[in-house]
Order: C-alpha cells, then structure tokens, then sequence
C-alpha cells in the first residue's frame, strides 16, 4: 500500500493534526492581536500634535497619578496579605489551617465590583483612594495567596533544613532560603494585581475615584469622543506593557523553583506559642472584612427588599448570562486546545518557536484591559462590518480575547501530565491518529478542559465591563442590570442580581486551588 | 512472526544526523539486542521501524512487506509492529485487563478468556485484570505492556530500555520472564539498551552501534570474544590494554608475546578480558604488585602494578596498571607481589595513531 504523502508524512516526530493545530493557532494569536493594532493605528491616526494636546493636560496628569498610586498601594497590600496569610496558613501550627486554606480563596467567589456594592451601600462615606485601595486589597489578595500558599506547600523540607544547618536561625532561613523561591508565584499573583487594577471599573466608578479606564469609559458613553478615548487607551496600553515588561525582565533574572517529583516532605511547623491568639485574630479580621461584609451586606439588602422581589425579573438577564456565557466557553476552549497543544507537543525548533509566540500573543491580548478591547471591536465593526455591530457574536469574540489564557493555562496543565508517548503506543497497537487522540489523549486531558471550560464560563458570567460597551441593546446580563440598579443607588433591587453573581462565581474557588496545585506541580 | 530487513536507513533530528546508514537483518523467531551508549541513536531506530518517525533515506521491510521505502510510508497502525516502552506507558485511564485487550478489535476484547490467556502467557494474576496500572509495580507494568504489545500478534516486537527503569533485582527477573515468553512464542524481536549484561544474555543476535552507526554485528559470544576494535570491547565489558609493538608476525606485550598474521608492524593496541589474567604460583609467571582490589562477593576485580621490566622494550612509557578478576575468596591484600600469567589469545588491533 503506498504511504500517503505530505500530510500522511511525518516530520521529525508524528503529530496528530499538526495541521489543523497550527492553522488555528495561527488564527487565534491574529484574532487576540487585532485589538492592540486597532488601538494603536487609531492612536497614530490622531496626529502627534492632537494627541499631545490631548495627553497633555492636567486631567491627564490626574489619572496617570491615580491610577499608578492605586496599583502601588494595592499591589503593596495584596502582597503583604497574602504572603503573611500563606505563611501562616501553610507553615506554622496555627489553629484550623485547613478551614483557613479554603476560606481565604472564598473572596474570589465575589467579583470586585459586587464587593464594592456591599462596602458602599453600607458606608456611602466611603470614596476615593482610600475606598478603591481598601476594596480591591480585598478583592484581589487571593490572586497572591493561592500561588504563593501552593508554593509553600509544595516546598521540600530539606531546603530550609539545608539552611538551617548552615546556621541560619528560622527567620533567617525563611527570608534567604524560602523567599527567593516564592518569588515566581509573588511576581506573577502581583502581575495580576496590577493588570486586574489597570482593567478594573466597577469599583472605581462605585467609590467615585476615576483612573485611566473610567475616564475612557466616561468619555465613550457620554461623550462618544473617539480620538480622545483611544489615545488615553493608547496611555493605558503603554502602562499594561510596562507593567509585562517589568515582570518579563525580573523573571529572566530569577532562578525558578525546581520542586521534586512525588510528595515531597511537610517542613516542621513554626510553632506560633504565644502569638498564636494574635495570629487568629488577624486572619479571622481578615475573612471578616473580606467575606463576611460582602455576603452579610447582600443578604441584608435582600432581606429588606424581600416584598419588591419578584424572582420573574431575575430570570431574563440569568438566561442571558447563562447563554452568552456558554457560547463564550466553547468558543474560547476551542480556540485555546490547538494553541496548548501545540505548545506542549512542539519538538521542531520553528514549531516551538511559533507555539510559544501565538501563546504570548494571547496573554498579551487578554491583560489589556476589557475596555480596550471594546472599544476596539466597536471601532473594527462600526468601520467595516456594521453588520455584526451590537451583536452577541461581537461580544461573545471580545469575551473570548479577554479570556483564551484562562482556558490555556489549565489544558496546558493537563497536557503536561500526558506522555507523548501514549500517542505512539495507542498507534503501535492499531489506531488511527484520530482514533487515537479520541481514545487515549481526549479522556485523559477531559477534566482540565472542562475545568478551563468552568472558568472561563464564570468569567464570562460576571464580567461587567465589556458586557456594558458592546451587549446589544436590550440584551440585559446579571452584571448589567445589577449595575444599572447599584449606579442609580437603588441596592434593594441590585441585591437579588449580587447574590446570583456570587452563587455564580462560587465554584471559581474550587477550581482555582486546583489548577493552582496542577500548574505549581508541573 | 516475520523476519526484518533494514537497508540504508539514515535519519536526522534538526538538521543534526542521528543514524547514518544502518543495515540490518533479523531472523524470524529470534532476538536482535541494540546495544550503544545514550544518544548514539538506537531509540530513533525502533523509531523509525514502528512509524513514529520517517528516515530521510533507506527501506524497511517486515517479512515481504515492505513498509518504508522510496517514496513510500505506511502509518504505524498499519504496519503491525508491537512496541514495548521505557516506562511502559500503560493508558493510566483504563485498566490492567481494558489496557491489554486495547489493539483488539471490539468483539474481541469481549472475550475474557483471550485476556485470561495473555495475562497468563506473561506471568500474571487473572486477579490483576481490574486494577489500575498505578496500583501495579514496575515489572508488572511491564509485563502487562507485553502482554498488551502481543495481543494483536505483531509480526515483529519492538522493546526500547523495556528493563532500565526497574531496580536491580526486579530486571533481572522481568527480564529472565519476557526472555522466556519470546522464546516460547517465537517472537521476532528487536531490544534495545545500554546495558551490556542485558544484550550478552538475551540476544541471539548483537548489534552494537555508535554514533549512528553500528560498528558490529555479531552472536553475543562473537562481540565479546572477538570486538571489532578496543571503542566496541570497552563497551561490553572491561578490558585491559596494553601497549605493545608488532615486529614481523610477533608481538612483545608486558604479559608475553603473541603471534599474529595481517598486522604491519609498529604500535599495537593488545586487548585482553580481566578473567584473561590469572594469578599463578610466586615465580612462574610476571610478577605485579596488588594496588587496591573492589570486592563484590562471587569475584574481585584487582588493579596491578607491572612495574618497569627492562625485558620488554617496547613498553616503554604504556600504562603499566592492568586489572584481573578473581574469585572472591582468592584476593590478596594490597602490597602483595603475586605472579601473573595469560590465559588464551589476546586480540591485536594496530594503534589507531599509527593507522
């Protein structure tokens, strides 16, 4: 039988739609990359003299001033928090770790903005710097403590011991020994911090304390002023790239971690002895401030508009959530498996080079901000495609640039679990590579893709800012007309849409300790 | 079963070569052993015999069917090959027994008696059948990826390291096993690895390759009597060389002399085994210090000191250290000056400088 040729040919190593991977691939990082180009060439098209003009003003000055002492005081606080919090937790005797471990992940089940709703409908006093670095501190310190707590436990005993016989005392050897191998995870928990801080609208807007991305919103919804907003998204490109750059290049210095394979010994717990009340108290204050104000605010504020509830009114923007967001993750998790598996399977120097470019591109898409990206579609549409202008498929795109590395990350984590060489052996025993792919590889990396599928679905769900520039008009979400209601101060009627978006994200706990714990044991 | 024929097979990885014109045959029924260093490319090789990866060049042939060649390959699902792997690689979704029956077509991974039957040709438990392969030991995994490799009864086996993540006693008798299922089905097989002991006692057949290339190819008794030059005898086992010099037809050498035919005279390389030297009466035979000896129970290996003998001439400046191996119970202390003496013929390779 004569062998097929090109395609039925095997390069250096037999891939099964090697193909087909790179074509999407291929298309994915185009797609992801449209938005920055688009902004970019509208920026440039405004001229030197008008964007200068237009950069150079005191409202400018404002912003950048703004928004950059947020994203230090916050990422300070989130740093501090969440190490403190991992430490404790991970490496110390103190009381109910276990209970402790879980609960202070639980933040992440309430999205930022809904957490500012419950601070502000109860302190309406509480605006500007100080109520954005106190809500997002609290919103966003997990994103540290999840990685750096993983880390932790993941951490081989002897490394501290090693010190410790070199004759450091415990502090010593924690700050020299164990530190520097936290540092990945802290800078890459920060990196997010800041990205999510740069992105971040609803809180801000609740709090009344505008920064780069209110301003471009303010400006498109009131005044529709396109050349401004896309130079000051131009602004706020220009910091989300420093802020990549900052981490690329002390990542490039920093030696990373080489954890061991199998379990690796549990370190003696740091005995807390008398400090231990001080301990508890400062973690217990800390869930209190971050879990009990947001739920016990909700639950209030539904309890005292229980007789104007009427669960009908819930159930058109819950279904519109639910099914944007469903076409959301199958568009996403079918984007981002070619790109994961091309990355991980790539042995061809070209083939490697061009995986791990495609995959940069989509994290480099997906830390711009969703009002970027929003904007940039509208723009896109308006000019060349009105037809799919104030469409969900428009969206629905955006939402799938916004958050392809979601779905990656964690089919990267399956697939790096999965031997190549099950491919060849299911092929050696008489399977096609189709065949082989749906007998062996599909089943094994099934449970991270659906997980990826999970997280990007709860992003999507509870995602606000996107949602309010491109959803068609009269397509209500839950995040919408929870913000319609909170922006016109009526909390009653905004908690029943608070509370669907927490039960909603509730499950994002879960699946992010895992994919934390699969992504730190690879 | 089938016999192999490989001709001419050159293959690369990134522009670099890997095997550089392999030629090979395998009898039906019988066992072929690869035996090279890490990286010499004998993994790329069942490689490329099983269809996981295309030579740039040559032809492979499973008994009449020839299934790489000019212009010509045919996906591995079709060329009924069996490969065995380095870790096994069991499918960690399904079980022992779904593992074993997975090449079968569906009717026939129905019968439980036809996996009863291939768990029982390896060894194993019918018992075994509904575990998890995690829950299985090394060598069981193994045997069960035999048992999986042969189910579809390939025309040729191909094992690559099957052994070398197995402790030591564990190989030893997962290997002893598979041996003996080889034979009694009349597999033929190609084996592959780095482990000398491993090629010596299960091959019918040795190949050893360097390179990318195989430097010899012989019975095991033939690579170990007789190694084609001193890189392949080092690689199957120790060996001790002396220098010597080639004078016509005759060889002085610090243990004796040999006589030879077809070397020209100069600089000789003589290769002689560590059981070649024994330890004889004081005064008959060359006398040696003892330098330090490794103990390990059935034997001894002992490194000696020659010492400068003003007899033989053409030692001047070769090393003057040989190694013997004894019995365990026959090694004297270190210091000793113990009489040496040559059993059987030393090989005679002219020294590659003077080549």
């Amino acid at each position: 039988m004569l062998g097929r040729t090109s395609a039925g040919r095997p390069g250096r190593r037999w891939r099964p739609g090697a193909l087909a991977s790179r074509l999407v691939a291929g298309l994915v990082a185009l797609v992801c990359c449209t938005p920055l180009v688009v902004i970019v060439t509208k920026a440039l098209a405004v001229g030197p003299e008008k964007a200068g003009r237009l950069l150079w003003r005191p409202r400018v000055g404002e912003l950048l001033g703004n928004t950059l002492s947020l994203v230090v005081l916050t990422v300070s606080i989130t740093v501090v928090l969440g190490v403190a919090a991992a430490w404790l937790v991970e490496r110390t005797d103190l009381p109910l770790a276990g209970l402790w471990r879980v609960v202070l992940v639980c933040p992440l089940a309430v999205p930022a903005f809904v957490n500012a709703y419950a601070w502000v409908s109860i302190r309406p006093d509480l605006n500007g710097l100080t109520g954005a670095v106190l809500v997002t501190s609290l919103s966003y310190f997990p994103f540290v403590f999840l990685p750096v707590a993983a880390v932790l436990r993941g951490l081989d005993r002897s490394l501290e011991d090693t010190a410790r016989s070199l004759g450091l005392g415990p502090w010593r050897a924690f700050l020299r020994a164990t530190l520097p191998q936290l540092r990945p995870a802290l800078m890459g928990g920060a990196l997010l911090v800041a990205l999510h801080l740069l992105a971040e609208f609803g809180v801000l807007a609740l709090v009344r304390f505008p920064t780069f991305t209110t301003a471009i919103l303010d400006q498109y919804q009131v005044a529709f002023d396109d050349a401004a907003g896309s130079v000051l998204a131009s602004a706020l490109l220009a910091l989300c790239l420093a802020f990549l750059t900052i981490d690329l290049v002390s990542r490039g210095r920093a030696r990373h971690a080489r954890l061991g394979r199998g379990t690796p010994q549990r370190p003696t717990p740091v005995r807390l002895g008398r400090l231990t009340p001080v301990a508890l108290a400062g973690i217990a204050l800390l869930v209190l401030l971050a879990i009990a104000v947001p739920v016990g605010s909700i639950a209030r504020w539904l309890v005292m508009g229980v007789d104007s509830l009427s669960p009908g009114e819930l159930l058109a923007p819950m279904w519109s959530s639910l099914r944007l967001a469903a076409a959301a993750a199958v568009l996403t998790t079918v984007a981002a498996f070619p790109v994961a598996w091309l990355v991980s399977r790539a042995t061809d120097r070209l083939d490697r080079w061009v995986a791990v470019a495609v995959e940069r591109s989509t994290y480099l898409a997906s830390s711009l901000p969703g009002v970027v990206v929003a904007l940039a579609l509208v723009g896109l549409a308006v000019r060349y495609l009105p037809a799919v202008y104030q469409t969900s498929a428009l969206l629905v795109l955006a939402y799938a640039i916004l958050f392809v590395p979601r779905a990656m990350v964690s089919i990267r984590a399956a697939l790096a679990h999965l031997p190549p060489e099950l491919g060849d052996a299911a092929r050696a025993l008489g399977d096609n590579p189709v065949r082989a792919f749906l007998r062996v590889q599909l089943p094994l990396v099934l449970r991270g893709t659906l997980a990826g599928f999970a997280l990007v679905f709860i992003a999507v769900s509870t995602e606000l800012t996107a949602t309010l520039l491109l959803a068609p008009t009269g397509t209500r979400t839950l995040a919408t007309a929870f913000w319609a209601a909170s922006e016109s101060l009526d909390y009653a009627a905004a908690a029943p849409y608070a509370a669907a978006l927490v039960i909603l994200s509730a499950p994002v706990t879960y699946l992010l300790m895992r994919r934390t714990e699969e992504v730190t044991a690879t | 079963m089938s016999d192999v024929r490989i001709a001419g097979v050159t293959a690369s990885h990134n522009g670099r070569p890997v095997l550089q014109g392999i030629d090979l045959h395998v009898p039906e029924a019988s066992t072929t052993v690869i035996l090279g260093p890490s990286g010499c490319g004998k993994t790329t090789l069942l490689r490329v015999i099983a269809g996981f990866q295309a030579p740039d060049n040559g032809s492979v042939a499973l008994g009449d069917d020839v299934v790489v060649g000019p212009g010509l390959w045919r996906a591995p699902e079709r060329r009924g090959v069996g490969y065995v792997a380095q870790e096994g690689n069991l499918f960690p979704h399904l079980s022992v027994g779904a593992n074993v029956v997975y090449g079968l077509d569906r009717s026939a991974r129905r019968d439980t008696g036809r996996l009863t039957e291939l768990l029982r040709l390896v060894g194993l438990d019918v018992g075994l059948a509904d575990r998890r392969p995690d829950q299985l030991s090394g060598g069981q995994q193994q045997r069960v990826a035999l048992a999986r490799a042969l189910a579809r009864r390939p025309k040729v086996l191909l094992l690559d390291e099957p052994f070398s993540s197995l402790d030591a006693a564990l190989r030893t008798s997962t290997r002893e096993a598979v041996a003996d299922v080889l034979a009694r089905e009349g597999v033929t097989a190609i084996l592959v690895t780095h482990d000398q002991s491993e090629a010596l006692s299960m091959a019918d057949q040795v190949a050893i390759m360097h390179d990318g290339r195989f430097s010899q190819v012989g019975s095991p008794a033939d690579v170990y009597d007789r190694p084609a030059d001193t890189r392949s005898a080092g690689f199957l086992g120790d060996a001790v060389t002396l220098a010597g010099r080639a004078d016509s037809g005759t060889v002085h050498h610090a243990l004796g002399v040999v006589s030879v035919e077809h070397v020209p005279d100069g600089p000789v390389d003589v290769l002689l085994r560590p059981e070649q030297i024994a330890l004889v009466a004081q005064g008959s035979g060359r006398p040696a210090t003892v330098l330090s000896s490794t103990y390990f129970g059935h034997d001894a290996l002992i490194d000696l000191d020659l010492g400068a003998d003003p007899r033989e001439p053409g030692s001047a400046g070769a090393p003057s250290v040989v190694r013997a191996r004894v019995r365990g119970q026959d090694v004297p202390p270190d210091g000793t000056v113990v009489s040496l003496q040559l059993l059987g013929e030393p090989l005679v390779f002219p020294h590659p400088t003077s080549a």
